[in-house]
């Protein structure tokens, strides 16, 4: 451990969210679409071992990272660096990432699977690649907003 | 040949608990090995053992034999109170083994992790589960070997024991992360592609995913809690909590 400069919590508050939301996403997707509404399934006859390792891969990512940012987040708070802003930027940015890159790269590119079955896909892919891009923006806001609030708070100090 | 398997786990209770008599010994880890050992039992000479052929038998056992049991056999640290309860020269012997380099290779994370979901893979992939499933020594010796791959896995991830390499905790927790993975895709790959000859194929690879997912984040949440209550973090949050010189 090196010596803890005043950058070090910070830095763990962004990768705590950061993890926490891209857990949190692949939490949501398990639980509203292939839960809740069905659309997606635990095998998918139509996307072949590519999907299943796919799959298998980014459940087992997804629950880690959550432990992971949770952990660190619970250390963040007994550091009192907990700045809510900040936390909450980087955590719909985690979310919007990943969300984009499993619409993008999972059902675009590599088409492992996709939203829903059966339906014209456009407006649904629209409908999650947008999700995406709009959680990733706002994340992306937030950090800004909290960015130039730290600056001048710690110009006061 | 249940009953050997019965009288080698009752006598490792038995020792266990004399060992910790005389050493104010912490009773939650009597208990966890004890609870282990009950566990491995279950799973090695119960009616899901003698369920030959059905696969949701198979992999409930698997996850008692080869995931429950183990993390309960590596939160009693039984080496911690081995080296305690030993003389103070065979103590030595025991650390020395520790330290050599077979220990220290099969002791990495990276590698325990990798015999664990290997032989796990090799198993049920090849083919070999058929053979060896009609065979009771045969099957024997595999949930054996299960049960033994899945508590060195564990107590190399947890590292609750002195282990004099231990590796930080990203690297435990990726180790960790990747084992999950291949465990998962393993469940998934069952399940499209179920073995010849067997029952309940779909059923069980559900119940290994679901099962392995919940084992796999408790011992993620044991290995990140030791990280927050670890030394050296409490040091860092002490010095960042307190206020900055001016």
């Amino acid at each position: 451990m090196t010596a803890p400069g005043p950058a070090r919590p910070d830095r763990r508050l962004l990768l705590s969210g950061l993890l926490f939301g891209v857990g949190a996403m692949g939490a949501v997707d398990e639980i509203v679409f292939h839960q809740l509404l069905h659309w997606h399934h635990f095998y998918d006859r139509a996307g072949g071992d590519a999907a299943l390792v796919s799959d298998g891969l980014l459940h087992a990512v997804t629950w880690s990272v959550t432990v992971a940012g949770l952990a660190l987040l619970a250390d963040v708070r007994r550091r009192g660096g907990f700045a809510p802003r900040t936390w909450w930027g980087a955590a719909l940015t985690g979310a919007g990432a990943f969300q984009t890159f499993d619409g993008v790269v999972d059902h675009k590119v590599l088409r492992v699977h996709q939203v829903r079955y059966g339906v014209d896909l456009l407006g649904y892919d629209v409908a999650w690649i947008g999700a995406g891009v709009v959680l990733l923006a706002v994340g992306l806001a937030l950090l800004a907003r909290s960015r130039t609030t730290t600056t001048t708070t710690s110009a006061d100090r | 040949m249940s009953g050997v398997v019965l009288a080698i786990l009752a006598s490792a209770g038995l020792l266990y608990v004399l060992a910790a008599v005389d050493l104010r010994w912490s009773p939650l880890r009597t208990a966890s090995w004890l609870a282990g050992l009950a566990v491995a039992a279950g799973g090695l000479t119960g009616p899901l053992a003698a369920a030959h052929g059905d696969l949701r038998a198979h992999l409930a056992a698997h996850l008692l034999t080869g995931m429950v049991a183990p993390v309960l056999l590596v939160l009693a640290a039984p080496v911690t109170l081995l080296l305690r309860a030993l003389p103070v020269r065979r103590a030595r012997l025991v650390s020395r083994v520790l330290r050599s380099g077979p220990a220290r290779v099969l002791g990495d994370p990276f590698v325990a992790v990798a015999l664990n979901v290997g032989g796990l893979w090799l198993l049920h992939v090849s083919g070999l589960l058929g053979t060896v499933a009609h065979s009771p020594g045969g099957h024997l010796l595999v949930s054996v070997h299960v049960l033994l791959t899945g508590w060195l896995a564990t107590a190399a991830v947890l590292a609750v024991d002195p282990s004099p390499h231990r590796r930080g905790v990203v690297a435990r927790a990726v180790a960790l992360g990747a084992g999950m993975a291949g465990h998962d895709v393993l469940a998934k790959w069952l399940y499209a592609h179920p073995p010849d000859g067997v029952t309940n194929a779909a059923a069980g690879a559900r119940l290994l995913y679901d099962g392995g997912t919940v084992v796999h984040v408790l011992v993620a949440a044991l290995l990140w809690r030791q990280w927050y209550r670890s030394r050296a973090a409490v040091r860092d949050a002490e010095l960042a909590a307190r206020p900055a010189p001016v």
